[in-house]
């Protein structure tokens, strides 16, 4: 059964076609790649889904529960978290912190305090952020602010993650060692959906791809098929 | 910063405000009537600024409607003063300014930055007009008189007022609710996006505030005698708050306090001796304090602490 559904999503701004009847799902427990050129509507996708911005007509149910039309932060404790393309941290903030508000406020059952922070001090380490747990977030070197952002999504206890170029602007070992997480993510059971620019990266890890191209679905499949359609090699990936 | 350093802080802190406040409260057994009436026009300023941190502090929203629930207050307590007991006229002021602070906000808090601020100044100027209109028109007066309540009385309202305020400030700023308030001033889009209701969280923290400026102006009402729209929604009540909130630092909770002391004593002294030249006097002094104390009274402790602190290691 898939954890998430849309029918015909489309979006516009104005006389712009941001997404046009894009039918897709995600199954439980997947890792979905999500590429395309720039201005695809990749990025308003994510919008869709996590309730920034609303539909113009079509559909989106998580778990057979109709999403679309809630607010961000209902649909964040119903289970969907997400990272932003452009860092979204609370720069004046301690690391702990940033985690801590996650596990405060995200997940479908009220945590106490106590729990709450120990359940972000176990996140932190799990990212790998221990040593920076009271450094204020604006203090962090970019993978560790996008570090950050993953444990704070992951904080709020997701079935289903969205991560909006986590690899971009990371060096070459950083990027392996950024794979490996998402692979450690998957491992805790979490459905993730992946937008991403490095291909080596989308290639190696994900289940299935999906490509958009102005906003429409032009193809989806295994890496393999992706990476061997002539038009994708036309329009996206280049000779 | 061990936990065990923040609780023995913050408890240092609360004893200062207890040691402040049993002070405050016998003061009038003691200090001569001219004092006690200081005190309460401090007590004010002090009221103002402290409930306008609680919201705009944090979120970064800068409101410019303290004057509004401050006025509200007035006129609640120049209509009902002579009908029911002050303890029910002040909390009247408080409830009624809640009420209309949450029908604003929920218009208005979806808006940000500047014109947001525009917004709740223009709610003052609104609310000020709308009843010099139906003075005029319909009760044919301008002004009303207040029923006189004598000064010691209004001191220890407003001195419950101010224990009340600090108490919930205090509650605010530790608990859960504080930190999402302050990360809805880092980043509103992610704050919601991890599960914060950033909308109903700004609408009922901003209603919280205005309760407290609402009862402030009921019980100021009576110390007034004479009030009429422009007396009541003078700006200067919204404004004042904000300079003395920012002069004090918001970094920390007696941040605004000390600020608003220190100006509002200032304000006394010059009005007293220098009532030609005081607001140009209090114009250069709040221009030099934003220009070399960009983060406040609090800012320049912190700093002094930092220093000292080195220096002490330095020489060991």
């Amino acid at each position: 059964m898939p954890i998430l559904e849309g029918y015909q999503v489309t979006k516009n701004f104005g006389g712009l076609t941001a997404v046009a009847h894009v039918d897709f799902n995600v199954e439980q427990g997947e890792i979905l790649g999500l590429i395309g050129p720039n201005g695809a509507g990749k990025t308003t996708l994510f919008n869709l889904i996590s309730g920034a911005l609303t539909l113009k007509s079509g559909a989106i149910k998580f778990k057979d529960k109709t999403i679309s039309g809630l607010r961000p932060h209902q649909i964040c404790r119903m289970g969907i978290a997400r990272t932003f393309q452009s860092i979204k941290i609370f720069a004046n903030m301690s690391a702990l912190d940033n985690v801590l508000l996650g596990s405060l406020f995200g997940p479908k059952s009220v945590m106490s305090t106590n729990e709450a922070s120990a359940k972000a001090t176990e996140l932190l380490d799990f990212m790998e952020l221990s040593n920076s747990k009271n450094t204020p977030a604006k203090d962090l070197t970019l993978v560790n602010q996008k570090k950050l952002e993953v444990a704070r999504a992951l904080a709020t206890k997701p079935e289903l993650l969205l991560l909006d170029e986590l690899m971009a602007g990371l060096n070459p070992t950083e990027v392996i060692h950024a794979m490996e997480l998402v692979k450690s993510i998957r491992a805790k059971g979490i459905t993730i959906i992946m937008i991403e620019h490095v291909m080596k990266a989308i290639m190696n890890i994900c289940d299935r791809i999906m490509v958009l191209h102005h906003g429409e679905k032009i193809a989806e499949g295994t890496p393999h098929d992706i990476a061997t359609s002539k038009r994708i090699i036309e329009v996206y990936l280049g000779e | 910063m061990s936990s065990k350093g923040i609780t023995s802080r913050s408890s240092f802190l609360l004893g200062i405000l207890c040691l402040v406040v049993v002070l405050l409260a016998t003061s009038p057994m003691y200090a001569p009537a001219y004092i006690v009436i200081l005190l309460t026009s401090i007590l004010m300023y002090v009221v103002l600024t402290v409930s306008w941190t609680i919201f705009s502090g944090p979120t970064g929203y800068i409101s410019l409607a303290p004057a509004a629930f401050f006025g509200i207050g007035i006129y609640t307590a120049a209509t009902l003063g002579e009908a029911l007991p002050l303890a029910a006229v002040v909390i009247i002021g408080g409830l009624v300014s809640f009420i209309i602070a949450l029908l604003v906000g929920a218009v208005t808090l979806r808006l940000r930055g500047i014109y947001f601020a525009i917004f709740t100044f223009g709610l003052v100027l609104l609310i000020q007009h709308l009843l010099l209109w139906y003075e005029v028109n319909i009760t044919g007066t301008r002004g009303r008189f207040v029923i006189v309540v004598d000064n010691t009385t209004i001191f220890y309202v407003m001195l419950i007022i101010f224990v009340l305020l600090m108490l919930t400030a205090f509650f605010i700023r530790r608990s859960k609710y504080g930190l999402a308030l302050q990360s809805i001033g880092e980043n509103e889009e992610a704050a919601s996006h991890i599960g914060i209701n950033v909308t109903v969280l700004k609408v009922i923290t901003f209603a919280i505030s205005a309760i407290f400026m609402g009862a402030a102006g009921a019980i100021m009402a009576t110390r007034w005698t004479y009030i009429d729209p422009y007396i009541a929604f003078n700006t200067n009540f919204s404004f004042l708050p904000v300079l003395m909130a920012i002069f004090g630092g918001m970094g920390q909770l007696y941040g605004p306090f000390l600020g608003a002391v220190i100006l509002a004593y200032l304000e006394e002294l010059l009005l007293t001796e220098f009532p030609y030249y005081y607001m140009l006097l209090f114009g250069i002094i709040m221009v030099v304090a934003i220009l070399y104390l960009p983060n406040g009274i609090v800012g320049l402790i912190q700093k002094w602490r930092k220093e000292g602190f080195r220096r002490k290691h330095a020489n060991t």
